[in-house]
């Protein structure tokens, strides 16, 4: 009786630390809320009430705040990751709904969608200390592992916009196919990836010289294209596999980072859009807005190994570190 | 005479230019009729700039872009009244460097200057008239259609009356030529995607005030006593373009019914509680500008000019004929909002797009239906298909 009991929990405390102990946090666009979840156990283990229009949502590089973008509110939420409670809020500028930090984590640099504009954000200081005129829609934003350079995608405008961070002026502007949703670099900041969700491509851009150098396309068996609307992106840091959710065709492409050729797609749930690894990247999250659901990835053998179910319409997630 | 409603709306200078060389200048005319057609709907009444306003507000956005790409956009808009002269002012504008038209204009006017204007390489993108014979036996090279035809609307309902199983339909008729063309467009859908027009009747308009003081009595037993003694129906569906009598037929009809086609369940381009796709963003953009919601026909002249903003942007280049081929092309495909991307049907010039069916309060449903399918685009499930199109591009 005992025996197998107490193998049970010592297998499942190899397992733990094994696993790590990571925390993801998902935002629910309809819910207002953010699901916690433990990724040992893969369980919401709480549900943060917040702002109105949740979406983009990211750790700050101390660990200590959860940044939410709820757009509805025009600002974005702080959540303390000791309380798990909203304890503050940074002046976004109207309709947040993608941000990324510099790497220091000083900056952060806001898409207002509704505004044509980034707005940049002391964190520290929690105030606005500039802005800077993009094209129509801004969404997507990407930073330059040195911090240099900034990318924002405007999805009307169908471009990716690069802005020198020093300068905070666009320094040219790549035109991408239709509604530019994301933008990726890899950790070597040898490439660019831009996801366009109504043209159905990624673009691939060489940040020195300004050029879309391969575009992927994407065809998955016995459906239409039209379905196929490529969304979130994330890269393993060593730059050999990209990670492309491909929305309401429910499937998440698995992409070779050096030939750029689609290897295997993996059905997750439906309306796929943001994801992101755990830190050991033998995990990956994805949001599944239609379905209310997370999918777990297992990066290492490319398979689908659990999906938890969050709050309505997920739409962002954010893994910590520790 | 003429009534000009704006005069170059941004002016050129007025847009920073990227670079020391002069930026591209893309002027575009629109073509609009200065006559409004009366609603019985106080909240259907369309505002003086209904149309333009979304040309308008695409302007601003191909600007927005334009200022990257160091081009400039503008628009020039005329209001026709009957006794004016469509080919003389396009011809005006066209003295003017304007080759793009964006048009609201009735299918024999639009015809007239589209053919008076391809001698001077002139390009139009018809925004109002549903008319299937422009997309079929009187197709033109030289005329893209973003507004959807009847056939498109009444397959876009048809679609989801079929998925909902309310085959039966009791199609009223208006007494107006329009109304007709919407009657027999509804009637081939009936037939394509197996419903069954129970009984025809027709409403004759017999004159007289859309709004009187005490019109509401008379409505009120005038709609059960012509709805009546029907074989069992299980949706009405009207076509009323002229706006006679349809807005009348919900909770009034002799049997309990819904009604579809031009009141109820209506099939559109846009609507103002389209809030999907991004289309939160556009809407809060025109309201800002305007002070008003969008309509359709709002929607379809933003679409067309903001295909000339796309193909301009591509092509860097305003090549009238260049960029007629280049939207023509496969690689033309414009974001509108509607979950996927809009292209151009290469055998009739017309804009492939979802059909939204709006209830005047939320959006009800967007066809293509699911389970309706194509070996090319689902979309192509909706109106004329290659092989019963009867255009020849000339």
């Amino acid at each position: 009786m005992w025996l197998p009991l107490m193998l049970g929990v010592c297998l499942s405390m190899i397992f733990v630390s094994e696993a790590g102990a990571f925390t993801a946090y998902i935002s629910n666009e309809r819910s207002n809320t953010v699901s916690v979840i433990d990724t040992n156990k893969w369980e919401v283990i709480k549900t943060i009430k917040v702002g109105q229009r949740p979406r983009g949502i990211a750790f700050t590089k101390d660990q200590k705040y959860v940044l939410v973008a709820v757009g509805d509110d025009d600002t974005i939420q702080m959540i303390d990751t000791g309380t798990n409670q909203v304890v503050d809020t940074l002046p976004s500028g109207p309709d947040p709904e993608l941000f990324i930090q510099d790497p220091d984590g000083k900056m952060l640099y806001v898409a207002n969608e509704d505004d044509n504009t980034v707005t940049i954000i002391d964190i520290t200081r929690r105030a606005q200390v500039g802005d800077v005129q993009v094209g129509v829609e801004p969404e997507g934003m990407g930073i330059s592992p040195d911090g240099k350079i900034l990318v924002n995608t405007s999805e009307t405008t169908n471009m990716a916009h690069f802005i020198d961070t020093s300068t905070r002026k666009v320094v040219t502007s790549v035109l991408v196919d239709a509604r530019p949703r994301f933008a990726a670099f890899k950790q070597d900041g040898s490439e660019l990836w831009v996801s366009s969700e109504v043209g159905g491509t990624v673009s691939v851009i060489d940040p020195v010289k300004h050029e879309v150098k391969h575009k992927i396309e994407f065809k998955i068996a016995g459906m239409r294209p039209e379905p196929i609307q490529p969304v979130g992106i994330n890269i393993t840091r060593d730059g050999k596999t990209g990670f492309v959710a491909l929305g309401p065709a429910n499937h998440v492409a698995v992409v070779d980072g050096t030939t750029h050729q689609v290897m295997k797609y993996l059905l997750v749930g439906q309306r796929v859009w943001h994801m992101a690894f755990t830190p050991d990247e033998k995990y990956l999250l994805t949001t599944n807005g239609v379905s209310n659901d997370v999918s777990i990835v297992d990066v290492g053998a490319l398979k689908v190994i659990n999906t938890i179910q969050v709050g309505q319409l997920p739409w962002g997630v954010a893994i910590s570190e520790h | 005479m003429i009534r000009v409603i704006s005069v170059a709306l941004l002016a050129f200078a007025a847009i920073p230019s990227a670079s020391a060389a002069e930026a591209l200048k893309v002027p575009i005319g629109y073509l609009g009729r200065a006559e409004r057609i009366e609603t019985i709907s106080l909240l259907d009444q369309p505002a003086a700039d209904d149309g333009i306003a979304g040309a308008q507000l695409a302007i601003q956005d191909n600007n927005t872009t334009g200022k990257f790409l160091n081009q400039s956009f503008a628009v020039e808009a005329v209001h026709l009244k009957d006794q004016d002269d469509p080919v003389a002012v396009a011809m005006q504008l066209a003295g003017r460097g304007t080759l793009f038209f964006i048009t609201d204009l009735p299918a024999e006017t639009l015809l007239r200057t589209a053919d008076a204007g391809r001698e001077h390489g002139l390009v139009f993108v018809n925004a109002g008239a549903t008319d299937e014979r422009l997309r079929q036996e009187d197709c033109r090279a030289n005329v893209i259609h973003v507004a959807p035809s009847r056939f498109m609307l009444a397959d876009g309902l048809a679609q989801y009356l079929v998925s909902k199983r309310w085959r039966r339909w009791l199609l009223v008729v208006g007494s107006h030529e329009p109304d007709k063309l919407y009657a027999a467009a509804l009637r081939r859908s009936a037939g394509r995607f197996g419903a069954k027009i129970v009984q025809e009747r027709v409403f004759e308009d017999a004159g007289g005030a859309r709004r009187t003081d005490s019109g509401l009595v008379q409505i009120q037993s005038q709609i059960p006593l012509f709805t009546q003694s029907a074989p069992d129906y299980d949706i009405l569906i009207a076509a009323d373009e002229s706006q006679v009598f349809a807005p009348y037929l919900p909770y009034r009809t002799s049997e309990p019914r819904p009604v579809a086609g031009s009141a109820g369940l209506v099939p559109t381009s846009w609507d103002a509680s389209h809030d999907q796709w991004g289309a939160i963003q556009l809407q809060n953009r025109f309201k800002r500008s305007f002070s008003r919601r969008m309509t359709a026909l709002d929607m379809q002249a933003w679409t067309a000019v903001r295909m000339i903003g796309e193909a301009v942007g591509r092509v860097q280049s305003a090549d009238a004929q260049r960029i007629l081929d280049f939207i023509k092309g496969p690689d033309f495909a414009l974001a509108a909002f509607k979950g996927r991307k809009l292209t151009l049907r290469d055998w009739d010039l017309q804009l492939r797009q979802p059909i939204l069916l709006a209830d005047g309060r939320v959006i009800v449903s967007v066809s293509p239906q699911e389970g309706f399918l194509h070996q090319y685009s689902e979309l192509d499930t909706l109106g004329a298909d290659r092989p019963e199109s009867k255009c020849r591009l000339k």
